[in-house]
């Protein structure tokens, strides 16, 4: 085995080795009671923002698009499974959770995806900065339509409309509008969480290291030469970008089904942004890197409460701090060469450079 | 110009649309052939009125001042730029309308004159991109790790190291690719242009920032791989001892024009040539 | 009338966007960052106008001028400590950068005012209502200060960029940052100069927004920002007379949209019309194509 298929071997199997033992360890300690009630309210939302932040960096680190609408892809999800587990359950009594979470999940990726490719097709042939503010738009688009959107079950089946609250008398309301999806009888479960979290792992890690995955890796380093190496570079970057959604979907729908209300205005472009942070801190296609940032800025707010007013002033503070200090390069040179004798231990190869560099 | 040391030997003769072939490549499909070529960036001509033939198994020279145009001819042919006049057959094919993918399947792989590796794969990821279309199987296979994602993999792996042992870098497989020295990246674009099994490979500049050491080993190494794939090869360059040493049929390209098409000999004594890289002469002048 | 009254909304909403959209562009032509946080400078200059006008009974006129005082230091502050040493750095670290500047902003402001929304004083603006074709349109007097300021604005910035030598050297460092430096411009101060200019604009357009619009509260700034940015990248980001037709269309539609369509879905509207330009015309209103060397 070379060198390099050993290290990402390594690589892959310390992050599903985290993930596993974190789940073993935290189930462990609902079990004995042992956890906090404040951390057990936090574990399905974990799940799901590191769900997020590593689909997400499927797109920006991988496939090197910045997306700022994620969070749009979530919101659909999380109505999408709203609806379906609402309709499950009203309309034909299905009172089984597990079998109404899991569809709700499937629907929720399934129409996140398809959303993700209405999307994609035009967005993904615009450059750098101008898909940036487009897929912000869409997000923005999105919100405002679930705020618009009405739907119920009334007699058995579902009854939608747009715009003017159009429901007969006694439905019972699934999505209302601005107030988004209300009564939700919340099923979520921190296994299905970690579930989640698994498949997202192996899609995301297996797609990486696999040809559509080195592809998507060519287009994003050097798109003309992978163009003239007969790489279609439109199919590769939706295959990012709808993967991505689909999985965003998956989990919005877990989001949703663990409260007993969704709101539209829970998923505006601060939403995106603070996943596209989680990926940035984490570093930029470092799956491993995805899943702690995740998972400590979901937890740090919390732990800050101590500070109360100032803790999301001292969040602002150590973000920029944290971005000053790892990308100047004076201050980077620096850390390098006291991490040197720790790099050289996992280092690969060095190459053979008798002559200048290019 | 001066002498050159070593000229090719093959035997040229004439087809219709006044190039050369060797005699060899007289039977078979010419692998490039272009009519009246040419592309205009508003209001200049880039190239202009571009003809040329290029046989199944020739190695082919594209010579010409800087600027004279001969990147933007491999841009045409390749099509980043679609032609405004005249057209390309690619083995026989008209490739009008069609985008850089497209083309690059009819069987045209290129070098880049400011190389353009994926400085953040490893060498040999940069080399299974080559391979990209010749070793398939589906995203889901790669996803569910199914038997067809191991069997390629491993001929992947296989006829990655194979054709970087072209150029003996089988041992840098590991290395990324952005870290290599100079020489040793634009060997591995020759080697990752090989990978999508091309008909005609076209080289930008292939012997650019090299020692004539280096320039002497890339001279063999063309024509190794000529007789070991059978394909042609164009080639720009501005190095005359390797154009004149192994290029068979060559294209001297002046202000976007032909000014002139031959072998080595007729090249190098054909005033109109000389004139064009050194100038006229100083009596003459006055 | 209604038509028409919608029309001058629109143009006064729209020269809003334009000013905010002046700073975004200038900013990313020069500097080539996205700086997030700019809407939220545009939220402190509300804020310290408000302050100066409501608790130190400062004319308007000084309150205006004290707050772009304040905004410009601020600016210069902010690009120095937390941009500059990122100038070398990726643009994606940058723009996180400046989204936590953003946080920050706002977290500052919710600290020194509260989360209670203030109500921005209608004695800033102190031009009566003007009344056209007899009674029929009526034109408030933030509308119109609005529509002039803006057209002011955008001549001078004109005149300042083709004109004057640091205008002269902000055109530079936008076209080529190393040769500027190699023909001895200054580009730090180049830099300072921009991002110094783009916020006293953005005090200038907290103020006219908040004279319009009068709730005020540390969030104000960023949908603002936000749909000012759309604009700019609309009109073709870098290009200042885009950055104008871009904001002032953007109004329009906004306008337009929550009238004749829904209010619902006015900012729907407003950013689909955006992305069906972008798709027609990928560079912008007014923006210059990139070709990429092959």
């Amino acid at each position: 085995m070379t060198r390099a298929k050993r290290n990402r071997l390594i690589y892959n199997c310390v992050t599903f080795a985290v993930v596993i033992i974190a789940f073993i360890v935290l189930q462990g300690m609902i079990e004995n009671k042992t956890i906090t009630r404040a951390l057990k309210g936090q574990l399905i939302p974990i799940c799901c923002w590191i769900v997020m932040a590593v689909s997400l960096n499927l797109v920006i680190g991988i496939s090197g698009e910045l997306s700022l609408g994620h969070a749009g892809f979530m919101s659909v999800g999380a109505f999408t499974g709203a609806v379906i587990s609402g309709w499950l359950l009203n309309a034909h009594g299905m009172e089984n959770e597990t079998l109404r979470l899991v569809l709700a999940i499937v629907g929720g990726g399934i129409t996140a995806g398809i959303t993700g490719v209405i999307i994609g097709i035009p967005v993904l042939r615009l450059r750098g900065d101008y898909l940036a503010i487009v897929t912000l738009a869409f997000g923005e688009i999105i919100r405002n339509l679930v705020n618009v959107t009405y739907i119920a079950v009334a007699d058995g089946h579902l009854v939608f409309s747009f715009l003017k609250k159009n429901v007969p008398d006694g439905a019972r309301m699934l999505v209302d509008g601005a107030s988004g999806a209300v009564k939700i009888s919340k099923i979520s479960t921190f296994t299905m969480g970690f579930i989640l979290v698994m498949v997202t792992l192996i899609v995301v890690l297996n797609l990486i290291n696999s040809r559509s995955g080195r592809a998507i890796k060519a287009i994003r380093d050097n798109r003309i030469a992978a163009e003239s190496m007969g790489v279609p570079v439109t199919k590769y970057k939706m295959m990012a970008f709808v993967t991505a959604s689909v999985l965003a979907g998956m989990v919005g729908a877990l989001y949703g089904l663990n409260s007993s209300t969704v709101v539209p205005s829970q998923f505006t472009f601060n939403q995106s942004i603070n996943v596209l942070v989680f990926v940035v801190l984490g570093g930029l296609g470092n799956v491993l890197g995805s899943v702690i940032s995740a998972t400590l800025l979901t937890v740090l707010p919390e732990v800050l409460r101590a500070f109360a007013d100032y803790r999301m002033l001292v969040y602002a503070v150590v973000l920029i701090l944290v971005m000053i200090f790892t990308n100047n390069p004076t201050i980077r040179s620096f850390a390098d060469r006291l991490l040197a004798p720790v790099k050289k231990l996992f280092g690969g190869r060095r190459s053979d450079k008798g002559g200048a560099q290019a | 110009m001066t002498e050159v040391k070593r000229h090719s030997t093959t035997k040229m003769v004439p087809v219709p649309s006044h190039s050369i072939v060797p005699e060899r490549d007289l039977g078979q499909q010419p692998v490039l052939e272009t009519n009246h070529l040419g592309i205009e960036f508003g209001g200049l001509k880039a190239v202009e009125d571009f003809n040329l033939t290029i046989g199944k198994t020739e190695i082919a020279g594209l010579i010409g001042p800087n600027g004279a145009g001969k990147t933007t001819v491999f841009n045409l042919i390749t099509k980043v730029y679609e032609p405004t006049n005249g057209t390309v057959l690619i083995n026989g094919k008209d490739t009008k309308g069609m985008n850089i993918v497209q083309a690059s399947r009819l069987g045209i792989a290129r070098t880049f004159q400011n190389i353009r590796l994926f400085s953040n794969m490893t060498v040999e990821d940069n080399v299974r991109i080559g391979l990209h279309n010749q070793i398939r199987y589906s995203m889901m296979e790669g996803i569910l790790r199914l038997p067809r994602y191991w069997t390629k993999e491993k001929r992947m792996h296989r006829e990655a190291l194979d054709l970087l042992s072209i150029f003996d870098m089988q041992d840098l497989a590991d290395v990324q690719a952005g870290s290599l020295p100079y020489g040793a990246q634009r060997r591995l674009e020759i080697v990752r242009a090989l990978a999508t099994n091309p008909s005609l490979l076209l080289l930008d500049e292939p012997a650019a920032g090299m020692n004539p050491h280096e320039t002497e080993e890339l001279m063999e190494n063309i024509i190794k791989i000529r007789d070991q794939f059978q394909i042609a090869i164009l080639l720009i360059e501005h190095d005359m001892n390797l154009v004149m040493g192994i290029c068979e049929g060559i294209c001297v390209l002046n202000y976007g024009k032909i000014i002139a098409k031959g072998t080595a000999d007729d090249i190098q004594n054909n005033p109109v040539v000389v004139e064009a890289y050194l100038g006229k002469r100083k009596e003459e002048a006055k | 009338m209604i038509f028409l009254d919608n029309l001058v909304n629109g143009i006064s909403l729209g020269s809003i966007y334009a000013i905010i959209a002046l700073g975004y562009t200038m900013v990313y032509g020069i500097a080539k960052m996205l700086n997030f946080a700019h809407g939220d400078v545009i939220m402190m200059g509300a804020y310290i106008a408000f302050c100066a006008l409501q608790y130190w009974n400062m004319p308007p006129l000084v309150s205006l001028v004290i707050a772009m005082a304040a905004c410009t230091v601020m600016g210069v502050v902010i690009e120095g400590l937390a941009y500059r040493p990122l100038r070398q750095a990726a643009s994606l670290a940058v723009l996180i950068t400046a989204i936590g500047m953003s946080y920050l902003l706002q977290n500052l402001a919710l600290m020194i005012w509260g989360a209670n929304p203030k109500s921005f004083p209608a004695s800033m603006i102190s031009i009566p209502t003007i009344s056209l074709f007899g009674g029929e349109l009526k034109i408030a007097g933030a509308t119109l200060i609005t529509i002039v300021a803006n057209i002011v604005i955008m001549i001078a910035l004109t005149a300042f960029t083709s004109r004057t030598k640091t205008g002269k050297a902000m055109r530079c460092v936008s076209e080529d940052r190393g040769a500027a430096s190699l023909m001895g411009i200054n580009v730090n101060q180049t830099i300072s100069i921009t991002f110094a200019i783009g916020s006293a604009l953005a005090a200038v357009a907290g103020i006219l927004l908040c004279s319009s619009y009068p709730t005020l509260q540390p969030t104000t700034g960023s949908m603002p920002g936000i749909k000012a940015f759309t604009a700019a990248v609309f009109g073709g980001i870098g290009s200042i007379p885009g950055a104008m037709l871009g904001g002032l269309l953007l109004g329009v539609i906004e306008i337009f949209g929550k009238a004749y369509i829904s209010t619902e879905l006015g900012d729907a509207i407003v950013f689909a019309v955006l992305i069906i330009v972008l798709l027609v015309k990928p560079s912008g209103l007014l923006g210059k194509p990139v070709r990429e060397k092959v």
